[in-house]
């Protein structure tokens, strides 16, 4: 007897339907998509998901998952699916953003969003600088980090210090789970999966805001190898964006 | 159903109800705070939504996810707070995603101040946003207009999806006058064949404004000026007002079309043949109508709350057919009839010197 153990996911948009992923050698966006897209399938949710395209190199959302999917502006992706959850509260509503978007020019929609408690998931993949635009600095990059637009690495005085977003996300009210993880190692993609899992489950339970940040690679705009990218996240950015679960209103006490 | 006394920002919420809006939201800004203030106070007993949201920008793209779904969605704002949507508004006409807009107007640029203005046609009917794209906006003069355009936008929002802004000024939000509300008179056309939600029985679908490859943005474009093209067969709306002999025609919109009404009954009164075209719907502009009846007369001044903005309409529609005068105040002055009819007064004796003279 034979068992399949391993599919590519429903939720995924098939090859002869357009799918498939245009992202670079070595980024992390594929393995995140996959992820979700393997999570949909699992909830039985996909033909039940909106999920909003966001500006970046997550832009073509359409190409990549066979789920209904609106357009969002640079940083209102959580506004339009707030205007989506609402309307249609037996939806499951994903934001898929970036650091530019979510932590740069839409912090302030990711924190009131956050504050208002909408039975919302988004997940924000950092991998510290505007990827689509090649490379500039965000307001995630760290100090020190070289971007096109801190070519002399970023400097505290003139640009200021590193957001840590699912930190501050952490601490509104609204928000029932928090927390974040890496695409590095096989132990990091294992723990993605679980995280995710569980941000989805608070929107299906109705309990509030559910935020995952996810650190990924990316080699282009790094100007380094997928291998080095992954040494990066080990090594480097884990210790300016620290892992772990910032909040879980589900466990008794949380971090 | 009989009239009563309602002020026109109530008027407004009160149609935006009837009409079935499903979900508001706003950020609260003079002179239209009242609308905000009355949806927060009735949408959530109805069971219905209402977010405060933490700007103008969240609100409409707020906005632009009810929409997406098909939902009857509407944000109310003021000249500055209306700046700050302009791409959302872009992005929702190559998107057609349908929504209603309330610009009530103050005084501009900047924070200007919060007297009767009429400073935001330029933004409203001209962009602000980026791209080709257009509004479909409403001009009300009384409060009875303000609720009849009410309905008559959430109709057209989702017959065309398309955005529609009903265009006010901060006086009219603030009058009190008799109206009637009556029912909404639309039957609203069916949206299941392109709204967002549940894809069970059907491929999924997508409403976005990217159109990356080729000559994708071009077929949509082209796509959306053809609805344009319908719009203005369609729904191209205006008042005339004793035109039939007039040698000098007044063009006003809003409520400066009521102003410019009683100097045209003063101007009659005295013998004086004038007569007052004004659009009521601003895109659609009624271009061919007033160039008809620009054809027809000696002389047309046009009166707006502002330094000639729906002047530049009024001159294309014209197109040299005859001669357009201009009188105006910015910055929150006002026009009286008094001050028409002066004006009136001065215009129509250089018409009556000229036809003397052979020149007209």
């Amino acid at each position: 007897m034979e068992t399949l153990v391993y599919k590519r996911p429903e939720s995924l948009l098939k090859a002869e339907k357009g799918g498939g992923f245009t992202f670079c050698p070595g980024c992390g966006h594929g393995v995140i998509l996959r992820t979700i897209a393997e999570l949909l399938d699992e909830f039985n949710i996909q033909k039940d998901t909106i999920a909003i395209a966001s500006v970046g190199c997550s832009v073509f959302m359409e190409r990549f998952l066979d789920l209904d999917v609106a357009g969002a502006s640079h940083g209102r992706s959580t506004c339009v699916a707030t205007g989506i959850k609402r309307c249609k509260p037996n939806n499951f509503v994903l934001t898929y953003q970036g650091d530019g978007d979510a932590a740069t020019i839409g912090f302030n929609e990711t924190i009131h969003t956050a504050c208002r408690g909408e039975h919302i998931t988004t997940i924000m993949i950092n991998n510290t600088n505007f990827g689509m635009t090649g490379g500039q600095a965000s307001a995630t990059t760290m100090l020190g980090q070289v971007t096109t637009t801190t070519p002399y690495g970023r400097k505290a005085e003139e640009t200021g210090y590193p957001l840590h977003a699912a930190e501050i996300v952490a601490q509104c009210e609204g928000t029932a789970y928090s927390a974040r993880v890496a695409v590095s190692d096989t132990k990091n993609i294992r723990a993605l999966k679980k995280t995710i899992k569980k941000a989805f489950e608070v929107q299906l339970k109705g309990l509030g805001y559910g935020f995952v940040e996810v650190l990924a690679g990316c080699p282009t705009n790094w100007h380094m190898t997928p291998t080095e990218a992954v040494e990066q996240i080990e090594n480097v950015i884990k210790t300016v964006h620290p892992l772990g679960v910032f909040k879980d209103i589900t466990e008794k006490e949380s971090v | 159903m009989a009239k009563e006394l309602v002020k026109g920002n109530i008027a407004i919420a009160r149609a935006a109800i009837n009409a079935g809006c499903q979900c508001y939201f706003g950020y609260p800004i003079t002179p239209q705070s009242e609308i905000g203030e009355y949806m927060g106070a009735h949408l959530p007993q109805m069971g219905r939504v209402f977010v405060t949201a933490e700007s103008e920008l969240a609100s409409i793209n707020m906005v632009i996810g009810a929409g997406t779904t098909g939902a009857k969605a509407m944000t109310s704002s003021s000249s500055c707070g209306i700046a700050l949507m302009q791409e959302a508004l872009s992005a929702m006409c190559i998107a057609e995603v349908p929504g209603v807009i309330v610009s009530v107007m103050r005084g501009g640029p900047g924070l200007g101040n919060i007297a009767p203005s009429q400073g935001d046609y330029f933004q409203a009917l001209k962009g602000g946003g980026n791209g080709d794209y257009k509004l479909i906006v409403l001009s009300p003069s009384t409060v009875q207009e303000a609720i009849d355009l009410t309905y008559r936008a959430f109709y057209l929002a989702l017959k065309y999806r398309n955005p529609v802004m009903l265009l006010a000024e901060g006086m009219l939000g603030q009058m009190m006058e008799p109206a009637e509300f009556g029912e909404y008179p639309y039957k609203d056309p069916d949206v299941t064949q392109w709204a967002l939600g549940c894809s069970h029985n059907r491929e999924a679908r997508n409403l976005v404004s990217l159109y990356m490859p080729e000559g994708a943005l071009e077929a949509k474009i082209n796509k959306i000026f053809e609805k344009y093209e319908l719009i203005t067969k369609n729904e191209t709306t205006y008042e005339e007002y004793m035109l039939d002999d007039a040698k000098l025609v007044l063009t006003a919109f809003g409520t400066v079309g009521r102003i410019a009404k009683a100097a045209v009954n003063k101007a009659r009164e005295v013998g004086m043949k004038v007569g007052l075209f004004r659009p009521v719907t601003l895109f659609p502009f009624p271009d061919k109508e007033l160039h008809e009846v620009a054809k027809n007369t000696d002389l047309i001044l046009d009166l707006e709350l502002n330094k000639g903005q729906m002047l530049s309409d009024v001159r294309s529609a014209v197109f040299g057919a005859c001669p357009v005068e201009f009188y105006g105040r910015s910055g929150g002055g006002l026009l009286s009839p008094d001050d028409i009819f002066a004006k009136i007064q001065e215009l129509y004796e250089k018409i009556d010197n000229k036809k003397a003279a052979g020149v007209v």
